[in-house]
């Protein structure tokens, strides 16, 4: 058919429909998804952040604002010896690339799958400690402006669960931080390598397939030579 | 006489016939508008459906109304012109595309001959003598509202825009017209009547034996293709092509302006495919209901209304299909097309159905008549190549 043939192509599509029917119904996020933050609290209910600063400056859209300052002797916020006084995110800046969570020392900053939140207003668009902080059973709080679907709140740091904190794959699959507040020491989920050693048949199509008869092919070329 | 041989008209005119034809034209007048507004939402779920996506689905059952939630929308829309617009002739040229969008849609039978308060009278706003040559006048005249939209914006898109549209539906208008008289020859009248009862269902042989599609099979090609690009829809849309025009000849219009020339081309789409009906596929003819009686009003008002409405959706699916399907031509692949392949080949498939036809009169032997029209059409179109500049080769300028 030769340059007809799209009319194949096209008429062959009927009946298959990719995109979902959003927001009534939603795809599967990524287990990585990265979503807005929250600020995390150990089991006791302190604050995990310290006041470091660090995710401040590591961001490269300079939109956290961090100000640390001395515990208070007889009502302590966080187990250290400073927390975080003032804790802003700007989301009109805010790229969603997560090196602040890989910055932070104690795990405090994470992000959930959370990203339906349309702000009409620069203060909403802001967000504060207040607002970030969970709440007492260590969820999220959810603000008037955004769209909430059951349990994307639930997992906050997936990424700092999947990697090690120094993110070498030597120590992928270890925990090595403490309880959050409403969550204990969570199991850590596989990273990627961990995953391919135990489901190998995940997806036969993905590269590592390929990958494989590439080295087959190198190693025929080397036999020739 | 513009009305033509309507038996409404047989008796004299009188106040009930006067009546018939004020609610035929007003009848004519909303199927046509609803119909528009279903087209644009059916073809945007079908493209949807070959782009694997849902498509409209929130105004309305399925999303049914979602054209008419537009055409409210752009209704309440500020109307805003350029400062270099000419305003006069800015807000004339959408109601010079819009009418004659209406007016081609009177001669189209929509159904058979049917008996109102004792009168008989076709299903169809007007059968005139000139027929399908209506057709044509009014694509001509929707032109001029294409033109002075993009002239008397001030504008230089839309101008370009309406350069092109000008070009591109003079061309096509030629190669519409041939493939026209490749059907014409065949049925001897322009009357979209007379060539409609002459295409009456005799069985289901009459596909074949009855219908003018296969007697005019190149016609009938060359008509679907050149009614795509009279029309400006994908793959011809280079009146429009966004990427390079903005909106083409409408780029300045807003709110129900828009919207005019918005009706307007989807409806000449919708009557463009109820003429290749009407001339190819046998307008309302189909077969009736077996276990009715001939004259049982679901046989002689719904059933060739049905058939009908099923022959124009199974077109409009394929002007959609089309649509999903082709990317835009390129300007000059446009031109090449429409004045060298589309013009000589409806030109000369009218010649070699002439010399059939009129063998077949005649008493002349076919198996002389038909090779010596091919060789003679042959010859024909060995001139004209020959006269058609190759690639690199100089062409001599025009002063």
């Amino acid at each position: 058919m030769g340059r007809f043939s799209g009319f194949r192509i096209t008429i062959g599509q009927v009946g298959k429909v990719v995109t979902t029917n959003y927001p009534e119904e939603k795809r599967e996020k990524p287990t990585r998804f990265h979503g807005r933050h929250v600020l995390n609290r150990y089991e006791d209910g302190m604050e995990k952040c310290i006041g470091c600063e660090l995710c401040a400056g590591v961001c490269p859209a300079r939109c956290i604002y961090v100000r640390g300052a001395d515990n208070p002797i007889d009502d302590p916020v966080s187990p250290g010896e400073r927390f975080g006084f003032v804790y802003e995110i700007n989301y009109l800046r805010c790229i969603h690339c997560d090196l602040c969570v890989e910055a932070c020392p104690t795990e405090a900053i994470t992000e959930t799958k959370l990203f339906e939140f349309s702000f009409t207003n620069r203060a909403d668009a802001i967000y504060t400690k207040d607002e970030l902080l969970v709440d007492d059973a260590g969820r999220a709080r959810r603000q008037p402006w955004e769209l909430w679907h059951g349990g994307e709140d639930d997992e906050t740091s997936a990424w700092m669960r999947a990697t090690a904190p120094s993110g070498q794959a030597a120590f992928e699959g270890k925990v090595s931080w403490s309880g959050e507040l409403g969550f204990g020491v969570r199991d850590a989920e596989l990273g990627q390598t961990a995953r391919e050693r135990l489901e190998p048949e995940v997806d036969p199509a993905d590269h590592r397939g390929r990958g494989h008869s590439h080295d087959h092919d190198m190693g025929h070329g080397d036999e020739a030579h | 006489m513009i009305l033509g041989a309507d038996p409404l008209f047989s008796d004299g005119i009188d106040t009930t016939v006067v009546l018939i034809v004020i609610v035929k034209t007003i009848v004519v007048f909303a199927i046509l508008l609803v119909a528009v507004m279903f087209y644009v939402w059916f073809m945007r779920k079908v493209i949807a459906d070959m782009q694997n996506r849902i498509g409209p689905q929130r105004a309305g059952p399925f999303g049914a109304f979602q054209t008419l939630a537009d055409g409210i929308k752009l209704f309440f829309k500020e109307q805003s012109s350029p400062t270099s617009a000419d305003p006069p002739v800015f807000k004339l040229a959408p109601y010079l595309a819009i009418i004659p969008a209406f007016l081609a849609f009177a001669i189209v039978p929509i159904g058979g001959q049917v008996t109102v308060a004792g009168h008989r009278t076709y299903l169809q706003l007007a059968d005139p003598g000139i027929g399908v040559l209506w057709l044509l006048m009014m694509s001509g005249i929707g032109l001029y509202g294409v033109m002075l939209a993009g002239w008397s914006s001030g504008s230089k898109y839309p101008l370009l825009g309406s350069v092109r549209a000008s070009a591109q539906l003079l061309s096509y208008e030629a190669a519409l017209g041939l493939a026209i008289v490749g059907v014409l020859v065949h049925t001897g009248s322009l009357s979209t009547r007379t060539i409609v009862n002459q295409q009456a269902w005799e069985g289901a042989g009459s596909v074949f034996s009855q219908w003018y599609w296969l007697p005019a099979i190149g016609a009938f090609i060359i008509f679907l293709i050149s009614a795509i690009a009279e029309t400006n829809h994908p793959p011809f849309d280079l009146v429009e092509a966004e990427q390079e025009l903005v909106g083409g000849f409408h780029t300045e219009y807003t709110g129900i302006r828009f919207a005019i020339f918005f009706l307007a081309e989807f409806m000449n789409v919708i009557t463009m495919s109820a003429i290749a009906v009407t001339l190819f596929l046998g307008g309302p003819s189909g077969p009736a209901l077996g276990f009715l009686s001939a004259d049982s009003w679901v046989n002689v008002w719904v059933m060739p209304v049905f058939w009908f409405t099923l022959k124009v959706l199974v077109l409009l699916y394929a002007t959609v299909w089309v649509r999903a399907t082709l990317p835009r031509l390129r300007y000059d692949q446009l031109m090449a097309l429409g004045w060298k392949y589309l013009i000589e080949l409806a030109f000369l498939w009218a010649m070699i159905s002439a010399v059939v036809v009129v063998g077949a009169d005649q008493g002349w032997n076919r198996w002389i008549t038909v090779p010596a029209a091919i060789v003679g059409a042959g010859v024909v179109l060995a001139v004209l190549w020959a006269c058609i500049p190759r690639r690199g080769e100089p062409v001599e300028e025009i002063r």
